[in-house]
């Protein structure tokens, strides 16, 4: 009975194996472990935005602003970096990510306190988010040359010959897989996403169950804004301009419903591998990256109507015959 | 018929509670209305330039697109549903034209591009939202990435530039004096949509639908159809807006109308269009185009950047509907208190 | 009224005084727009006795349960726990307290397994405060064998069937260390082998001490489960006491107030031709072999348990799902009715037993509510004649008796009883053949209900064919012609109006003298 479940994960690495054994056909360098490792590190942040995402698509809503928060966050580690070089890296990351928490409070505030639709509050602080960017940047961008070389070279080192984006990763996907299955918290999101209404008479607090995904929907933003801008070593308003988009699509991709109380880290991750393995294959196939934006927004409708097919109610069962053939 | 005989004579129920102008009074657009004369005056004062009969023609042309899209937007917003996807749509009708154009099409073939694009745009999200039953919000998220993806694969990093001379009539006309083509398109959109909106009785099906869609369907409501249409026309309007836009900057890029769709949502959120459906006026959205229309001309002429007009547009976005529901949480304990 | 904080409720709960009820509510009062629901009501309950709570639909049985349970908060009164005043200001609170509830409708979660429904909110946790699944599979599997149900506790519960979502919610209300359980008709959608073994259950639970309130229509399982009673009547109590010392008709007229003839006053109609004929209908999961035929001035009565498939035909007729065979022909001509739009086309409305959600829209005005499926006559090619809209809604709102302030009210603050005339105003606005009616009268007020019922009575006499889906034996009885009871989705027997009792349709509905 928990084979629907899994099932759109085996079709998914499915999926992502036979694209990539169809690439190595023609291109087999594709498929070297060096190569496949950097599919995997380059999409280090997409999983760890998706992750975010998932939890707040499954509490019913969706955050539109975690692009610009990343940004956001970006910019004030960047800026700190610039102005006291002297600061360790570690504090510089935790900026980030406090951030990050502060944007997410802010959008979950909002949906909690207010009840105002989260797609509202979010293509707001969207705007808003990315407007103070500009506010304290004053517009300017800041370049590698105007970052340490401590604050560039940690998203690039490696541990036990991982590197630290892929490591940051696996280290957000651990936890999110604890957190979702063994936490009351974890739990609250699916009740929450599922069945607002019974979820009060279980005495979930949905507005505060909604509050706390945004929150981790920030904070992972705020990790990620981190990354990005020490890895690409630039910083300015536009940085991952419209990624939101991409993120969404990653989580439908993996069979998060949008309409809340279905979804799994596993899919999460593999729906951001996929997009994942696209972008990476794309040039090795010598197709033109303009191409990327039409394929992403066809998986999306794809994801979108086979997740439709999948939770399409069945009705009541009522017959005795049809609760057995259940 | 069957007549009912009643011992007693029927008690008929009286038609109206409230006279037409207690409603007009408390109404939101009346709020926005005073919103707009008081940034009028503000840019009245705060600049002499702005009461120039031509320089307000020019700032008609801040909102003109955009209103055409938000109108038919706003009908989609109040059945419950939503288009993302208006600003690629545009793009994508641009990108056509101007492969049509680089063989050789003459204005009028053009149009007919720009409008058939948008409807075939229209028309696949009606199909995937009413057809499928698939939320819209990820279909045009979709639909969304695809459309404007699909001009990028056109066009990559290059530009159609080169329209005909006849067609920068659409953009960059007068119909009279200060009037432009744009404007009076703009009022007729509106006056098209108010009606179909407040005065048939398919308008009055999208409130029924927009309030609850079960009820509707229950009450013998084709609600599919209903929400396919409002698609249709959603794609049409893009499509008239990709024909206005091209004609106006002479060039099309995969670039272009980046990011509308946020502002056509916040126009016609603005214009007191419910984001959960089932209420609000196109008076509203009318308002609320004029208003963004002056704030960012009246930015403009004070020099502010476009990106802090972009964190005015969020924060209005979010004030408009946080104000009344915090001043209605403070009214009740007033009366406590 | 008391205002005390949660922490004065931990502090209380330590003392258990011997004897005196275990909950105690004193006129306790609870309003909604348009309808008092409850008013001044009091109910005790005691330790290790079961006090049933008797009422017609729409006496305040389930604004008193939500009360209870922290979903509502009175407007007026006070709750004792243990002698001591206490505040249920969430459901938490009432959880805290030990009152735990099964709802009538299993509010419950599809995607979680069935061991998270029984434990969400409180699931079981190792010292690094990580939920324990394996504990929680065990003790949800020692729960479910407790309850003698046979349910593998890591399903997810979309798999389940009704009867058994009903298990899992009572399991729920047994994980929690419950001193006051609430049952509110645990029975209805129970086959009798099952309701058996929850009576088992109740005797249990009592042993253990707890103080059960239950909530029954059935006379029968009161009097052989209850201890005592509380009747309320149109949001009041009207009486309470031991049931040792009433009889069965005494609780009736308690509960009713006046003779059950006054209630329904049938006219005898001249039944004509057959309009409606169903045959050999269908749906893979919900019924099987529905066959019936509907005639002029008939009202056909649908009887059945909660859940037996009852709805599900009638919203296959009106063209919301699909049958998978079958045929159906008005006026002996085959129909295919694929929609709501067609089924009105063809003369059939459906007046649904959810109001606020099927029935109307309840944010818009009653005018526009009245005109909303006749649209196309109050317009003029596409463009709505205000004129028109008004005389329509005025005439039919006003043969059904409305009671409201303007016909551009919202439908929504208008009572039960009202929004229910406002559904069947629009539908006879469209002239229907036909009108499926699903329980008329549920949570109406005893007026409004005399209204609706006299009015099905008037339409019937009209030639207007009549199907009512209803759970009150008292409503089928008095109103129908003809009576068919379903069981499982199947037809379980077809009853005429003589010679019908009460205990035909209930061996029948519950299937009591066949083999399980």
């Amino acid at each position: 009975m928990m084979a629907l479940f899994k099932l759109r994960e085996v079709q998914l690495v499915a999926v992502i194996i036979a694209m990539i054994g169809l690439i190595a056909i023609r291109f087999p360098s594709f498929v070297e472990p060096s190569s496949l490792g950097n599919v995997f590190n380059d999409t280090s942040i997409l999983i760890i935005l998706a992750l975010g995402q998932m939890v707040v698509i499954l509490t019913k809503c969706v955050d539109l602003s975690t692009a610009a928060t990343l940004a956001l966050c970006g910019m004030v580690a960047a800026m700190l970096n610039n102005l006291y070089p002297d600061l360790p890296v570690a504090l510089l990351l935790l900026a980030a990510i406090l951030t990050g928490a502060l944007a997410g409070a802010v959008n979950g505030l909002l949906v909690w306190k207010l009840d105002i639709p989260p797609i509202v509050v979010t293509l707001g602080t969207m705007t808003i988010y990315r407007g103070i960017i500009f506010l304290i940047s004053d517009g300017k961008w800041i370049n590698a040359h105007e970052m340490t070389d401590g604050f560039k070279a940690l998203p690039r080192a490696s541990l036990l010959g991982v590197p630290v984006l892929s490591l940051a990763a696996i280290i957000v996907i651990v936890i999110m897989a604890i957190a979702l299955k063994r936490l009351a918290t974890g739990r609250a999101f699916f009740a929450v996403g599922g069945n607002p209404h019974a979820a009060v008479y279980t005495g979930i607090d949905v507005g505060k169950t909604r509050f706390i995904a945004f929150v981790i929907s920030g904070t992972l933003s705020g990790l990620a804004g981190y990354l990005w801008i020490a890895r690409y070593a630039v910083a300015y308003v536009d940085i991952a301009l419209g990624f939101e988009l991409d993120v969404v699509a990653a989580c439908v991709i993996g069979g998060v419903s949008i309409a809340g109380g279905i979804g799994s880290v596993a899919g999460a991750v593999l729906g951001s591998l996929f997009l994942g393995t696209i972008k990476n294959a794309l040039p090795v196939i010598n197709i033109s990256p303009f191409w990327q934006l039409a394929i992403s927004g066809s998986v999306i409708i794809l994801a979108v109507a086979f997740n439709a097919r999948a939770e399409r109610r069945k009705g009541r069962v009522i017959l005795k015959k049809a609760e057995v053939a259940a | 018929m069957m007549p009912v005989e009643k011992s007693s004579e029927p008690r008929f129920v009286r038609d109206r509670l409230q006279g037409r102008s207690e409603r007009i009074v408390k109404s939101w657009e009346s709020l926005l209305l005073l919103v707009a004369v008081v940034i009028f005056l503000v840019n009245v004062w705060s600049s002499p330039y702005f009461l120039d009969p031509w320089n307000l023609s020019d700032a008609t042309f801040n909102f003109t697109e955009k209103g055409l899209i938000a109108f038919a937007l706003a009908l989609v917003i109040i059945s419950g549903e939503i288009d993302l996807s208006v600003a690629s749509i545009l793009a994508l009708a641009s990108t056509l034209m101007g492969l049509a154009m680089t063989h050789g099409a003459g204005v009028p073939e053009l149009v007919l591009i720009g409008l058939g694009t948008g409807l075939v745009c229209g028309a696949i999200n009606g199909l995937l939202v009413s057809r499928l039953g698939l939320p819209s919000i990820v279909v045009t998220i979709g639909t969304m990435s695809l459309f404007r993806g699909i001009s990028y694969i056109i066009l990559g990093d290059k530009a159609f530039t080169g329209y005909p001379a006849d067609f920068a009539w659409f953009g960059q006309g007068y119909v009279f004096w200060v009037f432009s083509v744009e404007l009076v398109l703009f009022v007729l959109v509106a006056v098209f949509f108010a009606v179909l909106l407040h005065m048939t009785s398919f308008g009055r099906m999208i409130y029924a639908i927009g309030n609850n869609p079960v009820a509707a369907q229950f009450s013998g409501v084709r609600v599919e159809r209903v929400k396919f249409i409002l698609f249709l026309l959603s794609g049409l309007m893009s499509g008239l807006a990709a024909v206005c836009l091209t004609s106006r900057l002479g060039s099309t890029r995969p670039s272009i109308a980046t990011g509308w769709e946020l502002e056509a949502v916040t126009m016609a959120v603005l214009g007191g269009i419910n984001i959960l459906g089932g209420s609000g006026r196109i008076g509203g959205v009318v308002l609320a185009a004029l208003i963004m229309g002056m704030v960012t001309f009246g930015f403009g002429l004070l020099n502010v950047p476009g990106i802090v007009m972009s964190i005015f547009v969020g924060l209005l976005l979010i004030l408009v509907i946080a104000i009344p529901k915090v001043l209605n949480r403070l009214a009740p304990a007033k009366k406590r208190g | 009224m008391t205002s005390m904080t949660s922490s004065d409720i931990k502090a209380d709960t330590g003392k258990v005084p011997e004897s005196g009820p275990a909950i105690r509510l004193s006129g306790i009062s609870k309003s909604f727009p348009g309808v008092r629901a409850l008013n001044g009501v009091n109910l005790s309950l005691y330790p290790g006795s079961v006090t049933a709570l008797v009422g017609e639909n729409g006496a305040g049985k389930s604004t008193l349960v939500k009360i209870l349970t922290g979903i509502y908060q009175p407007d007026e009164g006070e709750i004792r726990c243990d002698g001591a005043p206490v505040r249920f200001a969430t459901t938490m609170d009432a959880a805290r307290l030990g009152v735990t509830a099964i709802h009538q409708e299993t509010v419950l979660f599809d995607e979680l397994t069935v061991a998270e429904n029984i434990f969400l909110g409180h699931q079981p946790k190792n010292r690094f405060g990580l939920i324990d699944w394996s504990r929680m599979n065990a003790d949800a599997r020692a729960i479910l064998e407790r309850i003698g149900a046979r349910i593998d506790p890591e399903m997810r519960l979309r798999d389940l069937g009704i009867a058994n979502r009903h298990l899992v919610a009572i399991s729920r209300a047994l994980s929690v260390n419950a001193r006051v359980v609430i049952m509110d008709e645990p029975t209805a959608a129970l086959s009798h082998k099952e309701i058996g073994e929850l009576y088992e259950l109740v005797f249990k639970l009592k042993a253990e001490g707890k103080a059960i309130l239950f909530i029954s229509h059935k006379f029968d399982e009161i009097f052989r489960i209850a201890d005592r009673y509380t009747v309320f009547r149109d949001g009041e109590m009207v009486g309470e006491g031991l049931l040792a010392d009433v009889s069965q008709n005494d609780l009736v007229r308690l509960m009713v107030g006046r003779d059950v003839g006054q209630v329904f006053p049938k006219v005898p109609a001249e039944i004509g031709g057959t309009v409606l004929t169903v045959s050999g209908y269908s749906h893979p999961t919900e019924f099987e072999d529905i066959g019936f035929d509907l005639k002029r001035g008939e009202i056909l009565g649908f009887y059945g348990l909660i859940g037996a498939g009852r709805s599900e035909v009638m919203q296959a007729l009106f063209g919301i799902t699909r049958p998978s065979k079958g045929a159906i022909r008005i006026d002996n001509e085959l129909a295919v009715i694929r929609s709501p739009a067609e089924a009105v086309a063809r003369g059939i409305v459906y007046v649904p037993e959810d109001r606020g959600r099927q029935g109307a829209v309840t944010a818009m005005p009653i005018f526009a509510n009245v005109t909303l499926p006749s649209l196309s006559r109050t317009s003029r090619h596409g463009f709505v004649r205000m004129a028109e809209e008004f005389a329509l809604a005025r005439e039919y709102t006003a043969r059904l008796d409305l009671r409201a302030a303007a016909l551009d009210q919202e439908v929504g603050t208008l009572s039960g009883g009202n929004q229910q005339k406002v559904v069947i105003a629009k539908w006879l606005a469209t002239k229907p053949k036909v009108i499926i009616l699903d329980e008329p009268t549920k949570g109406i007020d005893i007026g409004s209900k005399a209204a609706v019922h006299a009015f099905m009575s008037e339409l019937a006499g009209q030639g207007l064919s009549v199907i009512m889906v209803s759970s009150e034996i008292p409503e089928i009885m008095g109103m129908s012609d003809r009576v068919i009871v379903m069981r499982e989705g199947r037809i379980a027997g077809t009853f005429a109006r003589e010679g019908l009792t009460p205990e035909m349709l209930v061996r029948a509905a519950a299937g009591i003298g066949e083999t399980p």
